[in-house]
């Protein structure tokens, strides 16, 4: 779609799009074109020149069984988190739209979590799973020292796991409630008339007019569990013990930051942007397939 | 719908009341365990009733935490933020939607794969650049041999440097930098009607005049919607801050929780832990409560 009025002065057009073709010049372009560079190079921490090396950044890397662990716990955070969530939400938002007495008050609560920090919700949680303190540490004192996520790699997942699902079942919550409500009421009346079950309804009528939400939801929540997971990560387990929750976004973090190892970082970096774009493309190609748009 | 379904109904409502709790449950449990006194906190399994040091334990944590100031931080450059997004992303919808130029579709593209790479992602050279935020134009000079150019001919050397670290400037500018929000405006934009346009340049209405007095106006839904998420995504952000502001006096409130975390060795301060915590997770609570109906808008439209 394009406008047929529009305003002459061109000059004056381009000078709109300037400060922010500015602000992404500097704050997107450059440092991605850097990151590129400086995976091909040797950096040294803190100025003082750098020497041209290839590939050999990326076969360390891929040569160092740490990062493999660490790509194989992010693929099994993004899927079991990202499943949580979406189910999570599917439900809960299936159900509000029903028009029952208090679903309301139900739709103004479930989209609460989403409001809190990643960070806090991290902090939230590391107290109500803490093996000592809070509610979960009841089962110590059943059977002593069966929980312990400072210790337990799996605990310590399933920590993090919480954390993050429990602020994205809010965020699915939202984007599912918009589309079930968009869904004109007349049609789901008109499949209740020729006398089909809600749960039918549900399966036959509903479901594939929001398969647009499901596709976008899935290519959000897994994006965000590699990013926004790193204040949880940060904030209730360090990416121990044993690296056992030391994600992509984490690891890169430290390799860069704490190890001044920034060449392995820009490596690792490059790695998990090529990860993002191509599961985007790849959710593009082959879910979209299947779905239907209205 | 009428049509009775008493035991549907009843699932619906038992799922949905447990949705309830594990919604609001943790929020709870926080603002309970806030109230307790250091002995019932570590009580295990703690009880549920709110104890009364609720007061006492918030003025610690505020105190202790230094919250005031970082949570001053916090509004600051969550505003700027929100601010800076909502600016940039009408005045960039409003150059490619009223205005044909060579290279516009290219212009699009550009801004449109900033989309794709969150600044996580980026986060090592991105830090360099705010470190030095003139580098990229260094870079410049250098790869094309005008620096040098400079150098022979008048002796000068070229170094630009204009450091942005623990700056309220350093820590606003690069989340401002991706596009989200200005498709929203351009999908808004598209909407207006023509005969709008048309009526404004018979009045002799130029580009600013009509951005100005017609566009804007008409979108302020719009920008109450990116305000409000833009706002919320800033004040959560939790990387960024980390890296840019070392100085304390810098430091946001999302990021002093780390402080607040219990060390290990006697008793753990849960209490005071929870008080800070209940303390970072009320105002963007706030803001999703007092805007809720904006702020679900800006998420849905914006999609992200």
């Amino acid at each position: 779609m394009e406008k047929r009025i529009t305003f002459s002065k061109w000059s004056v057009g381009i000078l709109f799009a300037v400060p922010q073709l500015l602000l992404i010049f500097t704050f997107f372009y450059w440092p991605a074109g850097q990151a590129v560079f400086w995976s091909l190079t040797l950096q040294q921490p803190w100025g003082g020149g750098n020497i041209w090396v290839g590939l050999d950044n990326f076969k360390s890397i891929i040569a160092n069984a740490d990062y493999w662990n660490s790509i194989t716990i992010s693929i099994t955070f993004a899927a079991i988190s990202t499943g949580i969530s979406m189910v999570g939400g599917l439900i809960l938002a299936a159900l509000t739209d029903r028009q029952l007495r208090g679903s309301k008050i139900y739709r103004v609560v479930l989209i609460w979590p989403y409001g809190i920090a990643a960070p806090a919700a991290a902090m939230a949680f590391r107290f109500i799973l803490a093996p000592e303190a809070g509610l979960i540490a009841v089962v110590n004192q059943w059977w002593p020292g069966i929980w312990d996520p400072g210790l337990d790699g799996n605990a310590a997942m399933a920590c993090i796991i919480a954390a993050f699902s429990w602020k994205y079942i809010a965020y699915s919550f939202i984007f599912f409630l918009a589309a079930f409500q968009a869904i004109p009421r007349s049609l789901i009346e008109a499949a209740a008339m020729d006398g089909s079950s809600v749960l039918r309804r549900f399966w036959d009528v509903q479901f594939p007019l929001i398969t647009p939400t499901i596709f976008f939801l899935l290519v959000i929540n897994i994006t965000e569990s590699f990013q926004d997971s790193f204040g949880i990560v940060d904030i209730m387990t360090s990416g121990g013990p044993h690296n056992s929750t030391n994600l992509m976004v984490y690891k890169i973090y430290s390799d860069g930051f704490k190890g001044l190892d920034f060449s392995g970082a820009a490596a690792q970096s490059i790695i998990l942007m090529l990860l993002i774009v191509v599961l985007t493309i790849f959710q593009f190609r082959f879910i979209e397939k299947r779905v239907h748009y209205r | 719908m009428i049509e009775r379904t008493p035991i549907l109904n009843f699932f619906t409502h038992l799922i949905l009341f447990l949705g309830f709790l594990v919604a609001v449950g943790p929020i709870a449990i926080v603002a309970i365990a806030a109230s307790h006194n250091i002995a019932d906190v570590n009580k295990v399994p703690m009880s549920l009733i709110p104890g009364s040091d609720f007061w006492v334990n918030m003025k610690t944590a505020w105190t202790t935490a230094n919250l005031g100031p970082k949570l001053l931080n916090s509004l600051i450059f969550a505003t700027g933020v929100a601010a800076g997004k909502v600016i940039i992303s009408a005045i960039t919808a409003f150059s490619l939607v009223y205005f044909r130029y060579p290279g516009r579709h290219f212009i699009f593209w550009l801004i449109f794969i900033t989309l794709m790479l969150p600044l996580e992602v980026r986060i090592v050279p991105t830090y360099a650049v705010a470190a030095n935020v003139l580098s990229p134009y260094q870079g410049i000079l250098d790869i094309t041999g005008i620096s040098w150019l400079i150098q022979k001919v008048t002796g000068i050397e070229v170094a630009l440097n204009l450091g942005l670290l623990n700056s309220s400037i350093g820590l606003i500018l690069p989340l401002v930098a991706t596009a989200t929000g200005t498709f929203l405006y351009r999908q808004f934009f598209l909407t207006i009607p023509e005969e709008l346009t048309e009526a404004a340049r018979m009045d002799g209405a130029g580009a600013l005049r009509f951005f100005i007095d017609i566009l804007l106006p008409l979108s302020r839904t719009n920008m109450a919607a990116l305000g409000t998420i833009m706002f919320l995504w800033a004040w959560n952000q939790y990387l960024w801050p980390l890296l840019v502001t070392t100085d304390p006096a810098h430091v946001t409130a999302v990021h002093e929780l780390k402080s607040l975390i219990p060390n290990v060795g006697g008793l753990p301060e849960w209490h005071i832990a929870m008080a800070g915590t209940l303390i970072v997770m009320l105002p963007p609570l706030a803001v999703v409560v007092l805007m809720q109906r904006w702020f679900v808008r800006g998420l849905i439209s914006t999609e992200k």
